[in-house]
């Protein structure tokens, strides 16, 4: 057997695993003549279409809405199967877009804002509309500018009902007085430890409080409301009066006071440096050079947060084509890579099958600090054994399995290791050569 | 975590022809619509090149022990020997589960079998044993299925395939379903211990991995192969669960009446042992699995016959690895109820005079055994299983006397 293709350069591959998931057949050898080029080109890319009937999240908020207020058991089934269906859809369509893009870079750097503003499932109420979230808050804005994005997933029912800001009350509000309730500080902690300052940016209890004063009000239009399951501002909750936060005043100006507050937030310099770190983590290393990613949070600061320009700063970096492999592959990432060398999507229920068993199912983070991003995370004794039981039974379902050595040689090219190409050719099947791909030492990173 | 899954993962898959469209449903006669007669047929794929001299030994070939050197059997009667069948032929000992079919007429072996194929690719041969042709032709379905196609009758849900994928053997235009057991399925050890390698040397995956295997060992060994979950265990034991399964599955009055199984484990290279190690554990797995779907299948097992094939056998002489390479002519078992057995078919040709100074000699094209099945099996016309079913094979007769009249 002879390789398909020509051996293509090392950075080809590099672009592809780092700023994509894994190359198509035939892709390396197109992209080989630039592949800084072609990452860059992708951020000028359309967004991939997604399938039409995927619900909005109003739809499935006011689902979930109607479910808490109807005890009847016969609909809450009913709605439990729209929930899981809607789930599946949800899974399978992000797994297909990922495999069959042509711009993968916005499918990663989907995934990785959509990891960094987690919405999980772990919160049974949020369940139905985790993957709405991520289409209507994350994906508009992976190369626009940072502080709509934060704002946009700040104000999503999904963020204000999974960090329970939908309930949170000023205490000095109109409701607050009459009810006797208080404010939930969950949004205002988890916006400034992990969405913008990160947890060593230099905020105090006071400037937690602040903020979740400040964003008192923002919430979810109730099911007798035409724009049920919507965000709404209810200035009743709101807690009047000015706040102090992070040294700035902010006067009593309602739902404003709170977009002013994301505003300077998105701008701090602690939030340049959290980001770029977070950027450099996934795209570089688990422990990125500092100088790169001093070099990033300067382009974050610089150009005001602008995604098209900050991920160009990463891709324009040194160390993220000196260092190949240097990233282990989470399960998600795993199966995204082997679904698109492979050419083959399973359906929704397979796919959450397997996440499920390997640890990430998407959308189901453990806690609002989403899936960790190190190698140390991932390997284990059980985890290793269950990945490459995943690439078996994964190369067993492909439908039509293709020639192994070509598949190696189209998405590992040069970076495919003299000794993975002869366990792959001297596999007893095309199956088993395709299990050794996927599970070898080279396809394992990015 | 309480979302996505019904409860019982256990599935069936409705595949659409090869297009790979999968849909949930239930467990299991209640999607299949009834099915013209009860005979059943079952093709068991060996994937990985079985060693058919290991098998059924020749013991009575003078040459027998000289050239198979280390790995010879010791003759019917030694301690821990071959099972003798007849004066001449004799059954691996980790093949001990099938012994009692062969006194009772259900097993049938064809020896020195194998397609026209020369090359000695896995791939390739894989594929021919699955299209049913002579030469790759990038064809896309398999024989099993064009025979379906003859079989069908308006009934589309005749055929299944175990173990999640649907093999080449059974795609085609007519639609089949699949099985899978719960969780991931490792059928096969060798995929592991051909990772063992690659991993080595990685500073990451290479300790996690060694763990991981002591860890799964421990466990398997303290809570035993059947723990309901035969599909996440590999090597040789995990086909049993498999096996056991499809047998419940054409019993079903509604059931399947065909059904494909994949086994690999077969590219004994290395160390494949003689009357204990690799390879006879491999041949136990096998063994075991089958005599469950025997006893599975209950009285539908008198209205079957099923076929163990591999791509191709293995090279006469042992390796310098205690192993064997990649040869020409292996055996092939038929088994079942309604199979004329007790005996071994086929024209032995010797060990003096091998394939290319190395293999044993096809006698058998297999695709006749195949073709004689179907034929008196099934009822199918010869010509159409000529021309349709195997294309361009009118001059490979069908085997006569496969089964019982």
């Amino acid at each position: 057997m002879h390789l398909m293709t020509a051996p293509a350069d090392l950075n080809a591959v590099l672009a592809v695993t780092r700023f994509g998931f894994a190359a198509r057949a035939g892709e390396l050898g197109q992209i080989s003549s630039d592949p800084r080029g072609w990452a860059l080109r992708q951020l000028q890319a359309q967004p991939v279409s997604l399938p039409a009937d995927l619900p909005a999240s109003s739809t499935m908020v006011a689902l979930m809405l109607e479910q808490r207020r109807d005890k009847d058991m016969t609909d809450r089934k009913a709605s439990e199967e729209q929930i899981k269906a809607v789930y599946l859809a949800e899974l399978e369509a992000r797994i297909r877009a990922a495999a069959e893009t042509d711009a993968p870079l916005l499918e990663r750097l989907t995934h990785f804002w959509s990891n960094h503003f987690t919405v999980s499932g772990f919160r049974p109420f949020v369940r139905g509309f985790a993957g709405a979230f991520e289409r209507e808050a994350i994906r508009p804005h992976v190369t626009g500018r940072f502080s709509d994005m934060l704002l946009a997933a700040e104000r999503h029912p999904a963020m204000l009902l999974y960090l329970d800001n939908a309930e949170s009350i000023g205490p000095d509000s109109q409701a607050g007085i009459r009810r006797g309730k208080g404010i939930n500080e969950n949004l205002g902690r988890e916006t400034l430890e992990l969405h913008t300052l990160g947890v060593n940016g230099g905020y105090t209890q006071n400037d937690v409080e602040a903020l979740a004063r400040i964003l008192t009000g923002w919430s979810v239009a109730r099911l007798d409301s035409p724009d049920a399951g919507n965000f709404q501002f209810y200035p009743q909750l709101h807690e009047p009066g000015p706040k102090r936060l992070l040294g700035l005043t902010y006067n009593d100006d309602g739902y404003d006071e709170g977009v002013a507050a994301l505003t300077n937030l998105a701008r701090h310099p602690a939030t340049s440096r959290h980001i770029a770190t977070k950027l450099a983590r996934h795209f570089i290393a688990d422990d990125p050079p500092p100088e790169t990613v001093a070099h990033i949070a300067d382009v974050f600061h610089q150009t005001g947060g602008d995604l098209k320009a900050v991920t160009a700063s990463v891709i324009n970096s040194d160390s993220v084509w000196a260092q190949p492999f240097g990233k282990f592959r989470t399960p998600d990432d795993l199966v995204t890579a082997s679904c698109r060398a492979s050419g083959f999507a399973p359906p929704g229920p397979m796919l959450a099958q397997s996440l499920k068993e390997l640890n990430q199912l998407p959308f189901y983070a453990p806690s609002p600090a989403g899936w960790p991003d190190d190698a140390a995370s991932w390997v284990s004794p059980e985890s290793v054994l269950r990945r490459a039981q995943w690439c078996e039974t994964f190369a067993n379902r492909l439908p039509n399995p293709p020639d192994p050595v070509e598949i190696a040689d189209a998405s590992l090219g040069e970076a495919l290791h003299a000794d993975t190409l002869e366990a792959i050719r001297r596999a007893p099947s095309r199956r088993d050569g395709l299990a050794l791909l996927f599970a070898s030492p080279e396809f394992q990173r990015r | 975590m309480s979302c996505c899954h019904s409860s019982r993962r256990d599935f069936l898959t409705l595949l659409a022809g090869s297009t790979g469209a999968f849909a949930l449903a239930n467990l299991p006669g209640a999607v299949f619509a009834a099915v013209p007669g009860d005979r059943r047929l079952v093709v068991v794929l060996l994937r990985g090149a079985m060693d058919g001299l290991a098998a059924v030994p020749p013991v009575g070939d003078r040459l027998y022990a000289e050239k198979r050197g280390s790995i010879a059997l010791q003759p019917p009667g030694a301690a821990g020997g071959a099972i003798a069948l007849d004066k001449y032929f004799a059954l691996n000992p980790g093949l001990a589960a099938l012994a009692p079919y062969y006194p009772k007429g259900e097993l049938l072996i064809v020896h020195a079998s194998g397609n026209g194929y020369h090359s000695r690719s896995h791939f390739d041969a894989q594929d021919l044993m699955e299209t049913g042709l002579a030469e790759m032709h990038g064809q896309s379905d398999g024989w099993l299925n064009r025979a379906l196609s003859l079989l069908q009758r308006g009934d589309t849900r005749l055929g299944l395939a175990v173990g999640g994928s649907v093999p080449l053997l059974l795609r085609g235009p007519v639609q089949v379903a699949s099985w899978e057991p719960e969780g991931f399925q490792a059928t096969d050890g060798d995929f592991i211990a051909a990772l063992g390698p690659l991993y080595a040397n990685d500073p990451l995956l290479g300790p996690a991995l060694k763990e991981g295997i002591k860890a799964q060992s421990f466990s398997s060994a303290v809570l035993g192969d059947d723990t309901g979950k035969g599909g996440m265990g590999f090597g040789p034991n995990a086909f049993k669960p498999l096996a056991e399964a499809a047998g419940k599955l054409l019993a079903a009055p509604q059931g399947p009446r065909i059904a494909a199984l994949d086994m690999g484990g077969w590219d004994t290279h290395v160390n494949q042992g003689a009357e204990t190690g690799r390879l006879a554990q491999n041949f136990q797995g096998f063994a075991e699995g089958i005599d469950a779907m025997a006893q599975a299948m209950g009285p539908a097992w008198d209205d079957t016959v099923l076929v163990a094939v591999t791509e191709f056998g293995r090279t006469v002489a042992v390796n310098g690895n205690n192993g064997t390479d990649h040869g020409t002519a292996s055996a092939l078992f038929v088994m079942g109820g309604r199979v004329k057995g007790g005996r071994v078919a086929g024209d032995w040709p010797g060990l003096d005079r091998l394939q290319d100074d190395r293999d044993l000699r096809v006698a058998v094209d297999s695709r006749t055994v195949m073709k004689g099945i179907l034929r008196d099996h099934f009822g199918l016309d010869p010509d159409l299983l000529g021309s349709r079913v195997f294309p361009d094979t009118a001059g490979l007769k069908p085997f006569d006397g496969l089964i019982r009249a």
